[in-house]
C-alpha cells in the first residue's frame, strides 16, 4: 500500500499458541502479509483478541512468529533483539513509569540504554517533557502526577531516544476523551515533525481516523480485512463513510 | 489539622510529638517500674536494682575489654548476615531464571530452616577448628534460607508491565539489573535484613554461649556462672541497643530510598 520503501514487514506471518492437553493450538494471526513505509503512521484497528498486540509484540521484537518472517529496516527484531537498541520505542497502553524515578528520570530511561552522558541526557529529558507541556513537573514521582500527565512522560520517554520507529499499542484508551484528544493530536504532530514510522494499535474508529495516514482492519484471526490509506485531503464526508465501511466489516 | 510554621501549628505539632513519645516511653516505664519495685523485695541475684543494671552498661561501654565483646558480636552478626545475604541473593537470581534450579533447592532449603540454631552451633563444632569459622557458618545456615527465600520472593513479585518496558529499550544486562531489578526488590531486601538482623543477634548469642571465648554470649554465661542478674541483664541491652540502633538505621535508609512512595501508600 505504501509508496515508499517498507521499513516493516510481514511476509506470511503466522502465530499460535499451544494449549494445555491435546487442545488445537489457538491461532492469533494467520498468513499476515503487511508492509508499512517510511515516515508512514499506520493505525493498526481491530476489536479486542484480534490479534493486534500479538502482531505489536512482534514487530517489537518481544515475540517471535510461529512460521512466516517479521523484518524491521531488513533485521530480524526477535533475533538481533539488541540490534534495535535505540531504534525503536514503544508507548504502552499504560503508562508504565518506573515508581521509583521522577519524570525526568523516567524519560531518561531510554537515554541510559544508549550510554548517553549524565549532561546532554538530562537537557534531552528535560526539551521533550518541556515539548510535552511538563515544565515545572521534572522531579515529581509518578504518583504526583494525573494519569494524562504520567502518559505524557511516557511519549516523552519513547520520544527522548530520537528513535525512527514509534509502536504504540493503545497509549490514549485509559484516558478521558478531552486528555486523549489532545495527546492524539500532539502525538500525531510529534511523529510527523520527527519523521517517525508509527505502528498505532486501536480498537477505535474515531482514533484510528484521527491518527493515522493509512488504516488497516484486522479480524480474526489477525488477517487484513481492509486497508485503507488516508491523507490530510480526506473530505469529512469521505471520513465518514471509511467510518461506516470499517464499523460494517467489524460488525460482521 | 495544624500548620506548620503558625504558632498554633507549632504547638499543635508539639502536643502530638509528646503524645507519640509519651505512648512509646510508657509501657518501658511501666514495666521498669514494676522490676524496680520488685528489687526492693528479692535478692539482686533475682532482680537487681535498674540503678545497678545502668551502672554495669556504662562500665560495659567505657571498658575497652568489654566494650570489644560487643564490637566483636556485633561485627559476627553483620559479617554472617552479609554472607548469608550476598549467597541467599546469588541462589534466588539462579532459582528465579531457572525452574528446575528452584524445584532443587526450594526443598533443600526448606529443609535448612526446620534446622534448629543450637543443631548448627553443634555441627559447626564437629566441622569447623577456629571460632570465628564456626559462628560466621552458623550465621549463614541459621539466616541464609530466609534470605534466600525473601529476595526470591521479591524477584518473582517484580512487574511483568515494568520488567517488559524495560526489557523495550534493549538493555544489557548489568543495566536491567541497575535500572529495574535492584530498585524493585530493594524494598523487600531492606525488610528481610530488617527480620533477619533480630533472628541473626538472638541466634549469634546462642552460638557464642557454645563456641566462643569472646563475646556477647560468651558474657553472659559468665554472668550466669556466678549467678549476676545485673551483668546478664547489662550485656543483654548492649544488643538489645545494637539492634534498635541498626533497625533505625534501615529505617533511615527506608525513608530516604524510598521516598518516591505515595503518602497514601507509606501511611499504610
Amino acid at each position: 500500500m505504501s509508496a515508499a520503501a517498507p521499513i516493516i514487514s510481514l511476509k506470511q506471518v503466522s502465530k499460535s499458541f499451544n494449549k494445555s492437553g491435546t487442545a488445537p493450538a489457538y491461532i492469533a494471526v494467520d498468513r499476515l502479509d503487511l508492509q508499512v513505509g517510511q515516515g508512514q503512521l499506520l493505525a493498526l484497528l481491530g476489536k479486542t483478541g484480534c490479534g493486534k498486540s500479538t502482531i505489536f509484540n512482534m514487530i517489537a521484537g518481544l515475540s517471535e512468529p510461529s512460521s512466516g518472517t517479521v523484518t524491521v529496516d531488513g533485521r530480524n527484531p526477535f533475533r538481533e533483539f539488541d540490534a534495535f537498541r535505540g531504534k525503536m520505542a514503544i508507548v504502552f497502553q499504560s503508562d508504565r513509569l518506573l515508581p521509583w524515578r521522577t519524570a525526568v528520570q523516567n524519560v531518561e530511561l531510554g537515554l541510559e540504554m544508549l550510554d548517553m552522558p549524565a549532561t546532554p541526557r538530562k537537557e534531552a529529558a528535560m526539551h521533550w517533557l518541556a515539548r510535552l507541556g511538563l515544565r515545572g513537573h521534572e522531579n515529581d514521582y509518578p504518583h504526583a502526577l494525573s494519569g494524562g500527565m504520567r502518559q505524557r512522560v511516557s511519549i516523552a520517554r519513547a520520544f527522548a531516544t530520537d528513535a525512527n520507529i514509534l509502536l504504540c499499542d493503545e497509549p490514549f484508551s485509559a484516558l478521558d476523551e478531552m486528555t486523549g484528544r489532545t495527546l492524539r493530536a500532539e502525538f500525531v504532530r510529534l511523529v510527523k515533525e520527527n519523521g517517525k514510522t508509527a505502528v498505532f494499535v486501536t480498537h477505535s474508529i474515531n482514533e484510528a481516523l484521527e491518527i493515522g495516514d493509512r488504516i488497516v482492519v484486522l479480524k480474526r484471526p489477525a488477517t487484513i480485512a481492509i486497508d485503507l490509506p488516508l491523507t490530510a485531503a480526506t473530505l469529512p464526508a469521505e471520513k465518514q463513510a471509511i467510518r461506516n465501511q470499517i464499523q460494517d466489516i467489524l460488525a460482521a | 489539622m495544624p500548620q506548620a510554621g503558625s504558632p498554633s501549628g507549632i504547638a499543635g505539632w508539639s502536643a502530638g510529638g509528646l503524645r507519640r513519645g509519651l505512648s512509646y516511653v510508657l509501657p518501658f516505664a511501666v514495666v521498669g517500674g514494676l522490676w524496680q519495685i520488685a528489687s526492693l523485695f528479692f535478692p539482686p541475684f533475682l532482680f537487681p536494682s535498674l540503678v545497678d543494671v545502668f551502672k554495669r552498661c556504662v562500665d560495659i561501654l567505657l571498658t575497652w575489654s568489654q566494650f570489644s565483646d560487643v564490637l566483636a558480636t556485633v561485627g559476627r552478626i553483620l559479617a554472617g548476615l552479609a554472607g548469608a545475604f550476598l549467597v541467599g541473593a546469588a541462589l534466588a537470581v539462579i532459582m528465579a531464571r531457572s525452574r528446575a534450579v528452584n524445584d532443587f533447592l526450594s526443598p533443600i532449603l526448606t529443609l535448612f530452616q526446620g534446622i534448629p540454631a543450637l543443631s548448627w552451633v553443634v555441627f559447626a563444632i564437629i566441622w569447623f577448628h577456629g571460632i570465628e569459622p564456626r559462628i560466621f557458618f552458623i550465621m549463614v545456615m541459621t539466616t541464609l534460607p530466609a534470605f534466600t527465600f525473601q529476595v526470591l520472593g521479591a524477584l518473582q513479585g517484580m512487574s511483568r508491565d515494568l520488567m517488559e518496558m524495560v526489557m523495550s529499550f534493549r538493555p544489557t544486562r548489568a543495566k536491567l539489573f541497575r535500572t529495574m531489578i535492584i530498585p524493585a526488590i530493594l524494598p523487600d531486601i531492606l525488610t528481610a535484613w530488617k527480620v533477619n538482623l533480630g533472628n541473626a543477634s538472638r541466634v549469634v548469642v546462642v552460638a557464642e554461649l557454645v563456641g566462643a571465648t569472646g563475646g556477647v554470649g560468651y558474657e553472659l554465661l559468665q554472668q550466669q556462672q556466678v549467678f549476676d542478674m545485673a551483668g546478664a541483664l547489662a550485656w543483654t541491652l548492649q544488643l538489645v541497643f545494637f539492634v534498635l540502633i541498626a533497625q533505625a538505621v534501615l529505617t533511615f535508609v527506608e525513608s530516604v530510598a524510598f521516598r518516591y512512595r505515595a503518602v497514601s501508600e507509606r501511611s499504610l
